[in-house]
């Protein structure tokens, strides 16, 4: 661990000595290393999809498809449109304050600690670290270590490609992330657990460190079989797709559990079956399309979820597990007791609870009594519904008629709230998150007003009274002794 | 008999106000703006008695209050008042090729409930410029003012309890016990003007239930004076800002100057001249200025003048009266920068001021320092100015005048590093208090196979495609030719 902290130490002061350098500043310096993002994860593509089947068993399109695709996107887009960002804006003053201007640029915060997690480990390591670059930072990476082979590769890749006294890679577990947090940093960006959130922002909190924390909670999906009875099909699919296509439902933003009314819910679940079938085939265990379970303690945590009888005696579909193999059968319960724990903490697994309601209107209360997930999926086409959904509720974002893919519209914020975190990204809203929005103003020294000093007399007083006011017809009057 | 606030009763009132905040009191855009007029009765029917009251906890001179009280108050409610169904409206979001198709908006939601913590200084509009935020998001808001400024805080307690909507809109008074069970409660935002120190309990109180948080904290904040300035503006508006701010207990005060060792003498007359026409031969006796706020704070800034190598480097004033809680505006000139005046917040009214050799130092003295709030000059050098608002991190930066900055509603008004984090002012302050909620509208247009298992080489292909948002490889995978 001395070592460990020892090389923290070195670390940190030398990408604080390049961030002081003003190196990272330049618009240059950070197009040629996004480009260099791009061109490590084109040559390396092969590797990383290895590492990704390695870790969770991933196929390569999912890999593509979640993160290779996305991150090369998010890097392209950051490229064509960095010298827009960086463009101070204007601002316009009230007439009062004639002729000063007003502006504010994005400064970068200085040195940034990005914190990633397993389930996506090449896309939230790198697309963060392309939102702290583009804005000029210098920043240091800690990988989870439940994704060693990916951890590994992005230590190994990322100092021949990037610049590596403004970009580093650590690897390590929760005592390096101890040591990470002992020391000051401008800024953390954490993806994970609420659990581990707290305890980053009462570290961050020793330094008043900015945080953003990217987290979790359980993303509840809207069936109102009424008015999309038409599409139900595709509202199956994308279901499916969206849950056990995904990295087997290890996602933040996987669909957690449905809620449909009780009439539907029979049919729904013969539904399910054959697209279940259709995507991974009579055994989804050898059919290479289902990520595996990460860790065995994971999968001991999904066992648990299920081994409680009366969630056993749900299932209505699937159920299968192989603790050897790290895989969990895409599995439906319907009506699990709601007191169970599967139905209480985020299932981060294959397993998707059915909930039934008399009436679809009672998702609403159903989902306010839970914490404020980081998605809220709703299937209708019901504008009264939609709009209620949108009132009533809270949640990092809402998708109507899909799931997952608010995460590839980058003119989208992508955060959380309450539970599941604070703080977003993507698009544009990466460059702000690592960025410190600098207000500037500059006055005239040509022009100046008496009634700006003391000593304080009733004059002064009216005039700065009506000038506030921006009445300047009175002001006006004022001046020229015609009021008093 | 005053009733002592409990642990049960910040549980009893987080519970109520979640409970109304549940039932909607506080989203529709009539509420809000019902509140937002009902502030503004409470500055039109009220001066008198809010600058009565500052003049008791502070000794703040009318003008002072009248204007960068309830003056600022007034401006803030108005803006928010007319600008309300503006802020509330969803903002547009361009869609894309992987989403396509698709509509998508971001919606403003309020948080929920939420703390607004205020400071002793400007206990007025440190309270309720915040509030204004909080209120135009649409939410319920517990507002806890400064047991320092003990009369603000019961005017504002009286004042909020008559004319706002105490289902939604309440003051608890209180200093360190009562700030604690509040900070024990989950809020869905804390809002906090003070100190670094506070500041940081706060946010650890916070983490505990995954609370955002703004704080709005201090620092040293510098000046620094170019030979080419017009030296008699640049003192003035020091002045101005300095001890015609509450005496200097600002979060943006001038905090200490830096200049050329050829130029500082002229600075030092061009201050002494502005400093007697505005306070006179006496500034002791003049009643344009605040006092020091209380007796602690008068010890904190006498020690720091007492101090050794300190004390010997006063140029002017350093006179003192404890009994009046009155310091007068004091310079003094290269006290040692490892002095206690060099490395806290003064937020009084002494200034020191650090002679260079050259003025390019200057930069090096600030950058050693915690990020400030503010970070001023005054010069003609255009190059000076941009290499200054380029290169010295600060909350704001205002080049040739002093704290105005703070009455601009389209500029966010927040620290950086040890001077805080988050913004308000104007729009910035009804975001600090919103989530802003994306929302994608999908159709059922358009199901691409691609999407789904079991995965193919031609997927993937086209999945390449789209991610490059290459059309014509699109095409070409689609008809098979590629």
């Amino acid at each position: 661990m001395e070592a460990m902290k020892e090389t923290v130490d070195q670390s940190l002061r030398e990408m604080r000595d390049t961030f002081a350098s003003g190196r990272t500043r330049s618009v240059k310096w950070r197009k040629t290393q996004l480009e260099a993002i791009i061109e490590m994860v084109k040559d390396n593509e092969d590797k990383m999809c290895d590492v990704l089947f390695q870790d969770l068993g991933k196929h390569s399109i999912e890999a593509f498809r979640d993160e290779l695709g996305f991150v090369m996107r998010s890097a392209t887009t950051a490229l064509n449109s960095l010298d827009k960002w960086v463009v101070p804006r204007k601002s316009n003053l009230p007439l009062l304050f004639y002729p000063a201007t007003g502006k504010v640029i994005s400064e970068p915060y200085g040195t940034v600690l990005v914190l990633s997690s397993w389930n996506f480990p090449i896309s939230l390591s790198l697309d963060p670290m392309i939102g702290a670059i583009s804005a000029g930072n210098t920043v240091l990476l800690k990988a989870s270590e439940l994704s060693p082979n990916a951890s590994a590769l992005l230590a190994k890749t990322i100092p021949s490609y990037l610049d590596n006294k403004a970009i580093k890679v650590i690897e390590g577990g929760p005592d390096v992330a101890t040591i990470l947090l002992q020391h000051q940093w401008d800024k953390i960006f954490f993806t994970g657990s609420p659990r581990i959130g707290k305890i980053i922002m009462a570290a961050a909190a020793e330094n008043l460190t900015p945080v953003t924390l990217e987290l979790g909670g359980k993303c509840p999906t809207i069936i109102d079989h009424h008015s999309v009875s038409k599409d139900m099909k595709s509202v199956v699919k994308r279901i499916s797709g969206g849950k056990w296509g995904s990295c087997s439902g290890q996602a933040c933003i996987s669909v957690d559990y449905v809620l449909v009314e009780q009439s539907f819910a029979s049919s729904l679940i013969e539904m399910f079956k054959p697209v279940i079938k259709s995507f991974f085939g009579e055994n989804p265990k050898e059919s290479g399309c289902v990520a595996r379970i990460v860790t065995k303690k994971h999968f001991q945590r999904l066992s648990r979820l299920l081994n409680d009888p009366r969630v056993q005696a749900s299932i209505v579909y699937g159920g299968s597990m192989d603790e050897e193999k790290l895989y969990v059968e895409p599995t439906i319960l319907l009506n699990p007791p709601l007191d169970s724990e599967i139905m209480n903490e985020e299932i981060f697994g294959p397993v998707l609870p059915i909930i039934t309601l008399r009436d679809i209107q009672e998702s609403i209360g159903f989902i306010k009594s839970k914490p404020k997930p980081l998605a809220i999926y709703a299937f209708t086409k019901d504008e009264k519904l939609k709009t209620r959904i949108l009132s009533e509720t809270s949640s990092g974002s809402v998708t109507f008629n899909d799931v997952m893919i608010q995460y590839m519209c980058d003119a989208l914020p992508f955060g959380g709230v309450g539970e599941s975190g604070m703080g977003r990204y993507h698009g544009k809203y990466s460059f702000e998150c690592f960025s410190h929005e600098k207000a500037i103003m500059e006055g005239s020294l040509a022009m100046d007003l008496e009634a700006r000093y003391p000593p304080w007399n009733n004059f002064k007083l009216t005039f700065i009274r009506l000038a506030f006011r921006e009445a300047y017809f009175k002001l006006v009057l004022l001046m020229l002794g015609l009021k008093r | 008999m005053v009733k002592v606030f409990q642990a049960a009763d910040a549980t009893d009132l987080v519970t109520e106000l979640r409970r109304s905040f549940d039932d909607g009191v506080t989203r529709g855009y009539e509420w809000r703006v019902t509140q937002l007029k009902k502030l503004l009765l409470i500055c039109d029917n009220h001066e008198p008695e809010i600058v009565s009251a500052l003049h008791d906890d502070l000794g703040k001179p009318e003008l002072e209050s009248s204007v960068y009280e309830v003056a600022l108050l007034r401006n803030s409610i108005n803006l928010a008042v007319k600008q309300l169904k503006d802020w509330m409206a969803p903002d547009k979001a361009k869609t894309s090729l992987t989403t396509f198709p698709a509509s998508a908006e971001i919606v403003y939601e309020p948080l929920g409930v939420v703390l607004v913590i205020s400071a002793w200084n400007y206990p007025f509009l440190l309270s309720i410029d915040p509030v204004i935020g909080a209120i135009s998001a649409g939410n319920a808001v517990v507002l806890k003012p400064s047991e320092l400024a003990p009369a603000s805080s019961s005017l504002l307690a009286k004042l909020l309890e008559q004319y706002l909507d105490s289902s939604a809109v309440r003051v608890v008074e209180g200093a360190v016990t009562e700030t604690t069970l509040l900070l024990e409660q989950k809020w869905d935002k804390i809002f906090y003007t003070g100190s670094s120190r506070i500041g940081r309990i706060i946010m650890m109180a916070a983490a505990k239930h995954l609370t955002p948080v703004v704080l709005e904290l201090g620092g040293k904040s510098p000046v620094v004076i170019d030979s080419d300035t017009n030296l008699k503006i640049t003192a003035k508006r020091i002045i101005a800002g300095k001890w015609g701010c509450n005496n200097g207990q600002a979060c943006i005060s001038p905090d200490y100057i830096l200049t050329t060792k050829e130029f500082s003498p002229k600075v030092i007359d061009a201050l002494k001249q502005e400093l007697e026409a505005f306070y006179g031969k006496n500034p002791m006796e003049s009643k344009d200025m605040s006092r020091i706020v209380n007796s602690n704070h008068f010890d904190r800034l006498s020690k720091m003048l007492e101090e050794k190598e300190v004390s010997d480097k006063i140029v002017y004033g350093g006179q003192k009266n404890r009994d009046k809680l009155k310091i007068a505006p004091t310079i003094l000139v290269d006290v040692p920068l490892d002095s206690q005046i060099m490395s806290e917040e003064i937020f009084g009214p002494l200034l020191p001021i650090i002679t260079l050799n050259n003025l390019e130092e200057c930069f090096d003295v600030i950058r050693s320092r915690p990020k400030p709030l503010a970070a001023y000059l005054f010069t003609q050098n255009q190059k000076l100015k941009e290499r200054f608002a380029l290169t010295v991190s600060a909350g704001g930066i205002v080049v040739n005048d002093i704290a105005v900055h703070l009455a601009v509603p389209t500029l966010p008004f927040g620290g950086v590093g040890e001077s805080g984090m988050g913004s308000y002012h104007g729009k910035f302050s009804f975001d600090a208090f919103s989530h802003k909620k994306a929302v994608l509208y999908k159709s059922f247009i358009g199901d691409a196979a691609i999407r789904y298992p079991p995965y193919s080489t031609g997927k993937l292909r086209l999945l390449k495609a789209l991610v490059n948002s290459n059309i014509l490889e699109i095409f070409r995978v689609i008809l098979g030719l590629s």
